[in-house]
Parts: C-alpha cells; structure tokens; sequence
C-alpha cells in the first residue's frame, strides 16, 4: 500500500472537497471536519515512529515520467519523518486555533483549503525523492502562503506582504530549480538518494559549485535568511494562525530541511561549511538585533523567527563539517551541532507556535498587538500570561524549558567549531561563539520585552478596544498543549532524541549516530552555562537600561533598508518594462512584420553562418532547358515590376502572370494535379482581387520616408538572400534518407495509381479534412464580414 | 534547374517582403500572395526537379518525382487562396468602416 503517497494526496484531495461540502454541513463549524485530516495524517506518521527508529526506511513509487526519470517517489527517513510529525501536529494545533480565531466574516472555505493545500505541498516536499516532484511541491508551498498572506486582500499591506513573499521565494525557487539542473546534469538522475551515492565523483565539476549556490539561493530565501528575510515580517499581514503555522513552524523550515538533505551532497567542502554557517550566524545576529526595536509583537516575533531560523541554519553548517571527518569520533564531534539543529527545529515550533497563539490571543482580545498601547495585562489574561512566560523564558534559553537544552548544545557546536581547521588562526574561529553570544544577548532582551511590555507595568486600559478577558477555552488548548511539550521536553529530552532526533541524523549522516548525545540539562560547570549566566546578566541590563542605548537604532539611516532596496527596485523593473513595451508595440504593423523578418534573418541566416551549415553544390542539379530559363526570367522581371507598378490593375495582372508562369512551371516539373489547381485558384484569385478594387480606393503611391523605404528594402533583401542560401544548402546535401519512397506503395496500401492523390485522400486523410475546415472558416468570416454592420455610436441605430 | 528555381524563389520573397512592410492594406495582401507563390516553388523544388515521371503508377515508368511535396503544394495553394480571399474582404470592410487604406490611419487609440 502507497501509504506515504495516500498521505500527501489526502490534503489535495480535501482541498477540492471543502468548497463542495461547506454548504451542506449546516452550522457546523468546517474547521471541525478539516480538523481530522492532520490528526488522522499524525496518528499514521506516528506509527512509523518505530519503523524509522529501528533504522528502516520507506519507500514508494509512482511512475510519472518515467522517460525522463520524473517519478513521484516517496521516501520516508529519520528527516522526513520530524518534519512530517511537525507539519501535521503543528497543523492540528494551528486549525483546532483558528476554529476560535477566525471571525464569522472570514471566508472558512478559502481559508481552510489554503491551508490543507499548503500541508499537502508541505508534506510532499519532505517526502519526495524526486528533485523536480520536490521542486513541483516547494513552489506549490509559495503559492499557498501567498493565498495565506493576501487572505484579508481588502488590505493593502497584505496584498504588498503576499506580493513580497511571492517574488523573493519564488526567484530563490528558480534559481533552486537550475540547480537541481546542473545536478541533474552531472549526475543523470533526479533522485536524491542515487545522487547521494555518486556525487563521490563529480566533485571537480565544473557544475558542482554552481548548483550548490543556486540549491543554497532557493534554501535562504525560503528560511528567510539575510539579506533575504525581508519578506518574512510582511508576511504577518496573514491571520496569525497562518503566521504560527506556515511562517515560524513549518514552511520556513523547509530551507532548512533542503539544506540538511543536501549536506550529505554538498557538505564537506569549505565553501558549504562558511556559506551556510556564516550567512545563518549573520541571520542569528541581525534577526535578533532587529527585533528588540520592534513595537509590533508580531513583526518582534517574525524578527525572532529569522534570528532563531538563522540560528539552525548556523548550527547545518557547522555540522557540514562532519562529513569532512567522515565517520569516527571527529566526525562525531562536529556532527552535534547537526543534533542540535534538528532538536532546536522542534523546539523552535513549539514555542514559537506558542507565543504567536499568545499574540494572536492578546490582539484578539483587546484588539490590538502595539506594545506601546499594552501594559498589566497579567491581572487581566493569566492564563495567557504563563504560556507567554513559558514561550519567551524557553526562547531566551532559560532553565527548565526545551530551549534552554538546545541553545546550550548550540553553544556547545559554537565552542567546538573554534577548533576546526578551516580557521588556520583560531582567533578567527572565536567569532563563532562571540557572534552566537552577542545574538543571544538580544534574544534575551525582546524574550523579556515580549514578557514584561505585554503583561507588566501599569494597564492602559484606555487604549485598548475592548476590556480584556481571557478567550474561550478552544482558543487556549493549542497553546496549552505546546507548553506542556516545552516544559516536557526539558524533562525527558531523551524521548525525542533517541526516537527522533536520532534516526532523523541518521537520515542526513547515515552512519553518524556517534554524534547523537544523551541530552542532559546538567554538564557542570562549563563554558556554556557560562555563557548562559553571562547571557542572563548583561541581557537584564540592557532590558532594564533600554531607553539609553535606543538611539543606536537611528544610527541606521531611514532609506538603508533592504526593504527599501526592494520597493526601489520593483518600482524601476515595472518602469523600465513599462517603458521597453511602449516603444516596441508602436501598433504599426509594418514594424511588427520588421520585427518577425529581421528576428527571421538572425536567427535563420545566423545559425546558417555561424554554425557552418551553408554549402553550395550545383553538381546535383538537373539540366535548364531554354524555355524553362525563359520562364524565370520573365517571372523575375514581371516579380520586380510590380513594385514600380503605377497602378495596382497592373499589379494585379503582374500577380497573375506569376501565377500562371508558376501552373506552368508545376506541369513542366511533372505535377499536373498542381498545375490543374494552381490554374483554377489563380484565376478565381485574379478575379477576386480585381472585384475587391472595385470597391477600394486608387493605390497612392507609397508615401514612406526614404529613409523607411531604404530600411525597408534592406530586409526585404537580407530575408530574400537568406531564404535562397537556406534553399541551395538544402539542396546542396542529403542529410537523412527520403521518405516519399513510402508513398510509392500507394496502389497496395490505399488503392490509388494517382500518388498526390492518394497522399491527401487517405496517407494524410485527416489533414485534408482539416484543410476543408480551414476553408469553411475562411467562407464564414468572408460571410460574415460582409454582413456585419458595424454601428457608428447610437445615432445610427435611431434612423433604423 | 534546382538552384535557379531556388534564387527565383529568393527574388520572389524579397519582392513579396518589400510589399508586405508597406502601409498599404493592398500592397500587404498583394505581399502575402507572391510569398505564398515563393514557399510553393520552394517546397517544389526542395523534392528535387524532373527526376522522373509524373507520379501515377500507371505509367510504369522506373521512377516517379517526389509526391510528396506536390501533396503539400497542392494542400498550401487551397489554404493560400482562403486566406487571401478572407484579408481581400477584410480589407474592403475595414476601407468601408475606416474610410482608410492606410495601416498607420487604422491604428486604435493609445488607451485601447
């Protein structure tokens, strides 16, 4: 049984059902239907939980496109199946929220189809082993968070956020898909896992550092990663379970998971090692650095995701390192910190998760998320306060919360990293654990503003839009459940590491168990916790003494922003289009026939020059008799006198002389039924023209500037040339063998000695018939165009 | 006798192009004609010339011309001649409408 392909079809599916049974449900809530879909997909990922942990692996086929290697390949390793778990838990969560959310006036069908399409696209992406099928998926995934974002489109701000998310995820996505190009182009194949075991030799391409970047490109913009993560805080125009859901736990992740699919690939080498680690610490540092000026919870929280996401990208690349070691006990050593990444993965969702359901709560029910508008608000909301403090202390890597496990192991990594060899001189190295210090200090300042701005001080109650309560009792099981998760894990870490964490580094690493550690909230005093009291410290205060040392932030002047490089740019692409397509769509039609001839003699008469094709060989030729050569010449001349024809009735009786010199020329190169044709056509065409003048003006003589005249005859010439060498090459040589010697059967295979014949009335039968419909086409728009009458305005109709 | 049809054919596009780059209504149509007379010898030609009989079995001959491009012709002339009736038409409507046979005088308003 396809189990793992029912799984990701099973979302799509009910994306096209809900809008079909909305209606028909009565008053009952549709989210409490759509609720079914990710608890039914976690309880059945959650039974592959001892499968995967004992080492196995699933796999399953569907032959798509098995001619170029495209099949949907679902696989199902340690890797995919965290990231499963978290998708469809998360998702549970996030919709059993947003029952309590969402207001009546919101549209429950987009809503929820959205949201099951992107669970779909998501959980397709970390199941594939298809990179094009991944590809297809991670796209689908940018859609939908687009629909997500633009979900309340009446406002400006969201159609500009899902605008923005779209362009950035979407150009790291293309670049992403010439990567897997190059990939596929070394390789051969489009499977992850047959890559994984020749990559070995490709090393040295060419190609390899290339791909890597561009697979890196579609990963940073995806996660957010600087300068890229400018999207992400406009992304929280979405309603906040859209935020909770796509925007800190799962879509964001899935850079994260590309990069940690592809460390294997790519890890190893120096330039995968810096990039990753040095663009997530650069991430970690100005995520957090940004969001502490952050008066928005929301755009403060969105600030932390790209710190915390920068965080683990940092964390996959110092373990890349690993697989430079190789499997022994240095390969270990550094494979931690990839550990430490996957555990803070999940950590991060579950607390992240948690504290947007907070803000989500809070602007619920007061009606807004501004800390400068919120204050004591602990009295008011305490149940909502404890998880906010569960959250916030779990972020800031406190004691007694999963947080505080991971951030000290990335510690631990951070420290361990000093020592790499890469750095030649280890002062250089200490800027791993400097950098991640600084970052945490931070993280510890906005995880206490989030805490004591929202909860503490005096209330201002004034300012609020309604008297804050706590919400229903809905609203607060999601975030209930993710801050028993936060404290739970402190406690028995080792559940998740030892089912999880470690067969998910054994999907990335295979082999590297080594490097999966007893998690233990004790290890003595050592560098990290003091690091951690060090954090603690200097984080209270800078809290405390925020208001002296705020002006660093206007050091940055106001037009420097990434943001502003963005709007900048949109606004000259749109102008510089704008202003290339009024200049070439004049609405001339001469000058679009120029535009087809001239792209015609470049690219024909170009690729004839330049790759070598043309030749000219006369020997092959059939003798001319003279009345033969009379005829070209006369065709010739009467061809060049009809553009010095002074009137259009020589013209016209120029054209026939053609015409009929060709009949001619059809009955002495042995084809009479052409010739017949050709005859009748030409005629009832002569005629034809001759009628229309009647009714047409007296051609004026062409009134064109000389200098268009001159333009004019050059293409006309220049196409002329290229069409006769294009003629005598081909002529010149054979390059494949005829295949009208087929049609010479026609007696035994169609019944007729006439072979033209035969060729239309049955070879291409189907063709002809198409022919006759062209015909009638062509009668009917004649009809039609005689007929019609077109009114001048409704003046004319009054006479009627 | 393949080569000199072949530049007969090149002459014939130029003239062909020329007209159909005017601002003309007819000369374009007149334009569209002769090129569909130049692709016809083209196609002709491209099947090798007089390298036998007419293509009918019955006239046991030891070789037949290439039938295959006259079954080509033969389906191009028939499309030709629909297509230059219908633009003749269109060209008369649109005089009667516009009161114009100038491409430049057709153009719409900017802001269609």
């Amino acid at each position: 049984m396809s189990l793992l392909i029912i799984a990701i079809l099973i979302p799509f599916i009910a994306t096209a059902l809900i809008p079909l049974i909305h209606n028909r449900i009565g008053t009952l809530h549709i989210g409490w239907l759509v609720l079914l879909i990710p608890t039914a997909l976690f309880v059945i990922f959650a039974l592959q939980i001892p499968v995967i942990s004992n080492g196995d692996t699933l796999i399953q086929t569907i032959n798509w496109i098995p001619s170029v290697g495209i099949n949907f390949v679902a696989y199902l390793d340690g890797l995919s199946l965290i990231m499963a778990l978290l998708i469809t838990g998360m998702g549970s969560l996030v919709v059993l929220y947003s029952i309590y959310y969402l207001s009546a006036s919101d549209s429950f069908p987009h809503f929820y189809a959205y949201l099951l399409l992107f669970m779909g696209a998501m959980l397709g992406i970390v199941l594939s082993d298809n990179l094009l099928v991944l590809y297809i998926f991670w796209e689908l995934t940018s859609i939908s968070s687009f629909l997500l974002i633009a979900f309340w489109y009446h406002r400006k701000n969201s159609r500009y956020g899902a605008q923005k998310s779209l362009l950035i995820t979407f150009f790291g996505g293309l670049g992403m898909l010439a990567g897997f190009l190059m990939l596929h182009s070394m390789t051969e194949t489009f499977s992850i896992r047959e890559t994984l075991s020749v990559i070995g030799q490709y090393t040295d391409h060419t190609l390899f550092y290339p791909a890597m970047f561009l697979v890196l490109l579609g990963a940073f913009t995806k996660s957010a990663q600087f300068p890229f993560h400018i999207w992400l805080p406009d992304a929280m125009e979405a309603p906040t379970p859209v935020s909770a859901y796509l925007h800190s736990a799962t879509m964001v992740k899935a850079g994260l998971y590309l990069v940690a699919r592809f460390t294997p690939i790519f890890g190893g080498t120096a330039e995968w090692f810096w990039t990753v680690t040095l663009v997530g610490l650069v991430t970690l540092l100005w995520g957090a650095f940004c969001a502490v000026r952050q008066t928005d919870l929301k755009a403060l929280l969105a600030y932390s995701t790209i710190s915390q996401l920068g965080l683990i990208m940092s964390l996959f690349g110092m373990g890349s390192a690993a697989m430079y070691f190789g499997d022994g006990e240095q390969g270990a050593f550094y494979g931690l910190a990839i550990f430490a990444a996957l555990f803070h993965m999940v950590n991060h969702s579950t607390f992240k998760g948690a504290l947007f359901m907070v803000v989500g709560i809070v602007d619920h029910q007061v009606g807004t998320r501004d800390i400068r508008r919120l204050g004591g608000l602990m009295s008011f909301l305490p149940i909502t306060f404890t998880f906010a403090v569960i959250g916030s202390f779990s972020m800031a890597g406190l004691p007694f919360f999963n947080g505080f496990l991971s951030k000290e192991m990335f510690f631990t990594a951070s420290v361990n990293a000093i020592g790499l060899p890469v750095f030649g001189d280890s002062a250089w190295g200490l800027l791993i654990p400097a950098i991640a210090w600084v970052a945490s200090v931070f993280t510890f300042v906005y995880c206490m503003i989030i805490v004591f701005r929202t909860f503490f001080g005096r209330p201002q109650l004034k300012k609020l839009d309604r008297k804050p309560v706590e919400p229903s009792l809905g609203m607060l099981i999601s975030p209930a459940i993710l801050c028993v998760l936060i404290v739970g894990l402190f406690f028995v870490p080792n559940l998740l590491g030892d089912h999880l964490l470690r067969p998910a580094l054994n999907g990335i690493i295979p082999g590297i168990s080594g490097a999966a550690p007893h998690i233990s909230a004790w290890h003595g005093f050592n560098t990290e916790l003091f690091m951690t009291f060090g954090i603690i410290i200097v984080g209270t205060l800078l809290f405390l003494t925020f208001r002296s040392w705020y002006k660093i932030y206007l050091l940055q002047p106001p037009g420097w922003t990434f943001t502003a490089l963005y709007n900048s740019y949109l606004k000259d692409l749109k102008r510089v289009s704008n202003w290339i397509t009024t200049h070439y769509m004049t609405g001339h039609l001469p000058a679009y026939f120029a535009y087809i001839f001239i792209f015609f003699i470049a690219t024909a008469g170009g690729a004839l020059i330049f790759t070598g094709a043309l030749s000219i060989d006369l020997t092959a030729d059939s003798p001319i008799s003279f009345y033969e050569g009379m005829l070209v010449t006369a065709m010739a001349i009467a061809a060049v006198s009809i553009l010095f024809a002074k009137s259009r009735l020589t013209a016209i009786l120029l054209n026939g002389v053609l015409g009929f010199s060709i009949a001619i020329f059809f009955v002495l190169f042995r084809a009479p039924d052409l010739a017949l044709t050709q005859l009748v056509i030409e005629t009832v065409t002569t005629v034809l023209f001759l009628l229309c003048f009647n009714f047409l003006p007296e051609w004026a003589k062409e009134d064109s500037a000389k200098r268009i005249k001159i333009r004019n005859a050059v293409i006309a010439i220049s196409a002329g040339i290229t069409v006769t060498l294009i003629g005598l090459t081909v002529n010149s040589g054979q390059s494949f063998e005829s295949i009208s010697g087929y049609f010479e059967n026609s007696y035994e295979l169609a019944g007729g000695d006439n072979i033209v014949n035969a060729i239309l009335g049955d070879f291409r039968a189907f063709d002809t018939l198409l022919e006759s419909l062209v015909l009638f086409i062509a009668g009917l728009g004649v009809y039609t165009l005689i007929r019609l009458k077109l009114g001048k305005g409704p003046e004319k109709d009054e006479h009627k | 006798m393949e080569s000199l049809i072949i530049i007969l054919v090149g002459v014939l596009t130029t003239v062909a192009i020329y007209l159909v780059l005017s601002k003309n209504v007819v000369r374009v149509i007149l334009g569209t004609a002769i090129l569909s007379h130049a692709v016809h010898l083209l196609i002709l030609s491209m099947g090798g010339l007089k390298l036998g009989t007419v293509p009918l079995l019955g006239e046991e001959a030891g070789s037949y011309v290439d039938a295959l491009p006259q079954a080509l012709i033969l389906t191009a002339i028939v499309i030709s001649f629909a297509v230059t009736a219908f633009i003749l038409v269109l060209a008369y409507r649109a005089y009667q409408e516009l009161e114009t046979d100038n491409l430049g005088a057709m153009r719409g308003s900017d802001d269609e």
